[in-house]
């Protein structure tokens, strides 16, 4: 190993991939793309996974969203084309019977209203809800926090509103918190401001006010909109959807085959065939990267064989003057590792500045196609880590190439 | 410092063997100045090669420096011509992209001199062959005879106890012929054991004995006017 840090060693190595220009320049092309490709390919991908997950950002991504339509089939009397409303005891019958599946629960009621703070107003969404709803899609608070138990209970006029509604009924520089606004003629206080998520939103710029609050201010009775479902880890969101709508079905006397009267959306499910895709993407990537990564290596074996061979008289010379077979294959074997070695570092370097390229052309916005398009230490060291042993296995053939024939018959060459 | 007895030597050829030296016997002390004379394809250069430790022997015995040469592997091979021998070739045999210096330098570095002894060493040594001037050129850029000096820089470099020399003048003109031998010459007279192969009469008359082979075997053995006029 200590030939390795002799400065002569690589004294030797310079010299001879001086004189070997073009020779240098093709064996580091193939590796240079291999590592190129896996760089930037695998930085792509994860740049679409950021993507992605910020889309589904804020959600817990085992959710289910349920609510109603009206039935496509009559059933037991009734026509088809009933309207069907979910009620806050199938929220109670639905916590019982999947008690073991089902994590959280949100029953959600939703209206739009004219919301005025002093002389500045404007039209925005107003939802009822319970402070569960923060642990579903988690609120980015900017100032004071989110519904509690406590508003639930006293059925408060408080509100959490979001940012664009502050900003545009506020003044700047006004501290929100414990000022009142007017939504639908009525005071509420505000007791937090949230920024949304850049993801899916189904509230939009929405001012949340306590669940019990909007049922009795807006007449709702036992009367919900919807609701937000999140399973336990490890159940089967798949048929645990299927499980609740089935059980709806029933207790609202729909027809189990009615395919309109409930609406539902399986966030696992979207997400997974992403995730799916994505994995796919990566694996992809690997596969391809690695193939030429593989093949760079085999170009760079077959090229220093080449130059071995057209370099048996001078490895002769070097031999009839005093270097043993070892130094020679250690020289041979330092070449392939030195070039692969390289040719790495100048893909990563160039899968890093096209990534960096791509960032700030499609990963900047609001909507930006790849977010942060990156690749880990981890994957860069095990790229590196591959290089040089593949750099050292196929550098041993010209190596014993080099030193297997006699150092008189190699003179001999010409 | 090189005795040889019996020395026999074949080449294979297809199912045949080329029998080319039959039963060499010489004996060449410490300081001798010697060349073989022989006809092309005498066996001359088998024979050097064999001494330079380059290729092995068949039969007989062969001392360098008082140690019998006898399976020796390709390392310590390696290791006893660092030591011990330095060539010089017909065809100069240099590394074109390495300069003039580095050319002498390189027997050095395999030895594990640093670089900077090294390259002092070389430098000293081509001063000694008239080419300081020529150190950071490459062979490209020199002239035979300067080749040819170049080569025996880098031959005498690690202070051998022997040189050899194949056909050194070969490619040379008379001129640079002549200051070749001439450098040999000086190289013998501080002391170094030369051994050289020729086939010109002129170039044998300069060294102090002259051996000559045909078809394999040792015809005549014996010393020249320059040894009798030394003496
Ligand atoms: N490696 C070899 N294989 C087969 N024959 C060889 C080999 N080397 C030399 N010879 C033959 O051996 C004979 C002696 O060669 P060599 O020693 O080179 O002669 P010289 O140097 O006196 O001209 C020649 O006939 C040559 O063809
Ligand atoms: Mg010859």
């Amino acid at each position: 190993m200590k030939f390795l840090f002799d400065s002569d060693t690589w004294q030797e190595i310079y010299g001879s991939i001086r004189k070997n220009k073009l020779r240098t320049f093709i064996t580091i092309l193939g590796v240079w793309w291999g590592i190129f490709l896996l760089v930037a390919l695998l930085g792509a991908a994860r740049g679409m996974e950021n993507g992605f997950n910020k889309l589904f950002g804020n959600f817990a991504t085992n959710s289910v969203f349920v609510w109603t339509q009206s039935t496509d089939t009559p059933f037991k009397g009734f026509q088809k084309g009933r309207r069907l409303r979910l009620k806050l005891s199938d929220i109670e019958i639905l916590k019982q019977e999947f008690s073991s599946e089902i994590k959280l629960l949100a029953p959600r009621n939703q209206t739009n209203n004219l919301i005025i703070k002093d002389f500045k107003s404007g039209n925005f969404n107003v939802s009822g809800d319970y402070p569960v709803l923060d642990k579903i899609q988690k609120k980015n608070l900017l100032y004071g926090r989110f519904i509690n138990e406590n508003d639930i209970l006293s059925e408060a006029k408080v509100c959490v509103i979001a940012e664009d509604i502050y900003k545009q009924l506020f003044d700047k520089n006004v501290n929100p918190i414990g000022e009142y606004i007017k939504i639908n003629s009525i005071n509420y206080k505000v007791v937090g401001v949230y920024q949304p998520s850049n993801g899916i939103s189904f509230d939009g710029d929405a001012a949340y006010i306590p669940f019990t609050t909007f049922q009795k201010v807006y007449n709702r009775a036992n009367k919900i909109d919807w609701m937000m479902i999140t399973a336990n880890d490890g159940v089967d969101i798949k048929q645990m959807e299927q499980d609740i709508l089935l059980t709806l079905k029933n207790l609202h006397k729909v027809h189990p085959e009615d395919s309109r009267a409930f609406g539902s959306v399986n966030l696992g499910v979207e997400i997974g065939k992403v995730t799916g895709f994505l994995t796919g993407m990566q694996f992809l990537t690997w596969f391809v990267g690695i193939a030429t990564l593989i093949a760079g290596v085999f170009a760079i074996g077959n090229i220093l064989l080449i130059t071995v061979k057209e370099r048996t008289k001078e490895i002769g010379i070097r031999r009839a003057i005093g270097a043993t077979p070892k130094e020679i294959r250690q020289q041979v074997i330092l070449e392939s590792v030195f070039l692969t070695t390289i040719a790495g570092m100048l893909g990563i370097f160039f899968g890093a500045v096209v990534l960096y390229v791509i960032d700030t052309l499609f990963g900047q916005g609001e909507d930006a196609a790849l977010v942060n398009p990156t690749v880990n230490i981890p994957i860069i060291l095990i790229a590196f880590t591959i290089l040089i042993v593949l750099g050292t296995l196929i550098g041993m053939i010209p190596a014993y190439m080099a030193t297997i024939i006699k150092p008189i018959e190699a003179l001999r060459e010409e | 410092m090189i005795e040889i007895k019996n020395l026999h030597k074949s080449y294979p050829i297809g199912k045949d063997s080329l029998h080319v030296l039959k039963g060499i016997d010489l004996h060449i002390r410490e300081g001798e100045f010697v060349s073989i004379m022989g006809s092309s394809g005498s066996g001359k250069s088998t024979l050097l090669n064999i001494v330079g430790l380059l290729d092995e022997h068949d039969e007989g015995d062969y001392y360098l420096n008082g140690q019998l040469i006898k399976n020796l592997n390709e390392k310590k091979a390696a290791i006893l011509r660092n030591k011990f021998l330095g060539f010089v070739f017909q065809s100069f045999n240099l590394i074109s992209y390495k300069t003039a210096l580095e050319n002498v330098a390189l027997p050095l570095y395999y030895k594990g001199v640093s670089r900077r002894e090294r390259l002092k060493t070389a430098m000293e040594y081509l001063d000694k062959v008239g080419l300081k001037d020529w150190a950071n050129h490459l062979p490209s850029e020199l002239s035979g005879g300067q080749k040819q000096r170049v080569a025996i820089a880098r031959a005498l470099v690690t202070k051998p106890k022997v040189v050899l020399a194949d056909e050194p003048t070969g490619a040379l003109d008379s001129t640079t012929t002549d200051s070749v031998m001439d450098l040999l010459k000086d190289i013998n007279d501080e002391g170094m054991t030369v051994f050289v192969i020729t086939h010109e009469e002129e170039v044998a008359a300069q060294t102090k004995r002259v051996v000559r082979l045909k078809d394999g075997v040792i015809i005549s053995d014996e010393l020249t006017k320059k040894a009798t006029q030394s003496a």
